[in-house]
């Protein structure tokens, strides 16, 4: 079971970072929850201030940027090996 | 300490130089293209006089709209480049054991170069305070980032050359820089939102380990980002340009915004507080306004008060200050726009 949080006020570049993350979610047939974290001392809590963050089971895997659909899908992977060793 | 590593899952690294250098390739031709084509479109396909206004302006449209879009994506990809080797969270890093006064200097100038986004400018005040960066120190970067903006500062150099660039960016400097350090001697910390003293972090973020083919793919990305965004305005802002050129008279605006009218300057300041637009589309407007009279300083003083000040930002702001910070804040910002525009129409 994989955590992942979309860290972001609410801003366009935030929800085009959850729509990415819920497309591989789905086309990698995971079961995954995605989180949105928009209050700000939460964010802050990753040390992330330049949003959209994006966050996988705990760890702070991208900042700043909208990641591509290709990367997200290698930090799931990675997230799952490190899961189910 | 760890790094992220980018995964390298759809770049491969020759092939990102390969196209990059046919990109810079393609852009050099272009760029000496334009004049050729514009005089030719208009001259020999619209059979236009060269020496008629319409011919003129005409031209000049199909020459500028062209040349501008070149410069700013060329130009945005090579800042892009640059902020790549900054973050906020990189910048915070360097400005966490600087005094003011040092601190001020350096957060403005790290305001040019750190990338920034207005929405991000909440986080990055409470990320900024947290670490214990000074207050004034703060405002100084906060100021900085979203004035002495690249659009604009391209735009500008574009339209009229570099010096009227490179006046922008000192004045921007110099309003965040004296700006942040006067907010910070005003001792204001109570007047932040009482949350943001409670703010911790739990982590650190990790530094992103990028390759040369990460940063330009990067900063191709921003070029698509940015002048996808801005390139309708600059199209629009250069035809109402070249139409206004004949048909207002040259000296109109002497009088009310030139250099001898000593309310220009804070008048120009009030009037761009309400005004809200992005860079794209005030520097046509400034260039007009410096074509009919208005003075180099009131004109800037102009484009830094509706690009700086913004209500828009004053909302956001409004989440982690409180009011009588707020308007210090607004109002020593305005007075500083104000005494760099008087000071540019002194020297200029």
């Amino acid at each position: 079971m994989l955590t992942i949080k979309v860290l972001g006020s609410g801003c366009a570049n935030c929800k085009r970072v959850e729509q990415i993350v819920r497309k591989v979610v789905s086309e990698m047939s995971l079961e995954a929850e995605v989180i949105k974290v928009t209050e700000y001392p939460d964010i802050m809590a990753y040390g992330v201030m330049s949003t959209p963050g994006l966050v996988i089971n705990e760890k702070v895997v991208s900042y700043g940027r909208i990641p591509s659909p290709a990367e997200v899908t290698t930090w799931i992977t990675n997230a799952l090996e490190t899961a189910n060793p | 300490m760890t790094t992220l590593t980018s995964p390298s899952v759809s770049h491969d690294g020759k092939k990102t130089f390969v196209i990059l250098a046919l990109a810079i390739i393609f852009w050099l031709i272009a760029y000496n293209l334009i004049q050729p084509l514009a005089n030719w479109i208009s001259f020999d396909v619209f059979r236009l006089a060269p020496d008629s206004h319409l011919g003129e302006s005409v031209a000049f449209f199909l020459y500028d709209v062209p040349k501008i879009l070149l410069l700013l994506s060329g130009m945005v990809f090579l800042i892009s480049i640059v902020r790549t080797f900054f973050s906020p969270e990189r910048t915070r890093a360097l400005l966490g054991g600087k005094r003011e006064g040092v601190g001020n200097v350096f957060a403005a100038m790290l305001g040019i170069v750190t990338p920034f986004c207005s929405c991000s400018a909440v986080p990055l005040f409470i990320g900024f305070v947290e670490a214990g960066i000074p207050l004034g120190v703060t405002f100084s970067f906060l100021i900085a980032a979203p004035t002495i903006n690249e659009v604009a500062v391209i735009l500008l150099f574009g339209m009229f050359g570099w010096k009227i660039a490179g006046l922008y960016v000192t004045s921007g400097l110099v309003v965040a820089i004296v700006a942040g350090f006067i907010i910070g001697r005003l001792k204001m910390e109570k007047y932040v939102a009482d949350f943001v003293w409670k703010v911790h972090r739990k982590v650190n973020v990790t530094e992103e380990k990028l390759t040369w083919s990460d940063r330009i793919e990067r900063a191709w990305f921003s070029v698509k980002e940015i002048v996808g965004k801005v390139w309708l305005y600059v199209v629009i802002g250069i035809a109402v340009g070249a139409g206004i050129h004949g048909y207002v008279p040259e000296d109109a605006l002497a009088s009310i915004l030139g250099a001898q009218a000593w309310w220009s300057v804070p008048l120009a300041v009030l009037i761009g507080i309400p005004l809200y637009s992005n860079a794209a589309g005030i520097v046509p407007i400034v260039g007009t306004l410096i074509e009919k009279g208005a003075s180099v300083g009131t004109a800037l003083a102009f484009m830094m008060s509706v690009i700086g000040l913004s209500l828009p930002e004053a909302v956001i702001l409004k989440r982690v200050l409180k009011t009588p910070l707020l308007v210090t804040f607004f109002a020593v910002i305005a007075v500083a726009i104000i005494f760099t525009g008087y000071l540019f129409n002194l020297v200029l």
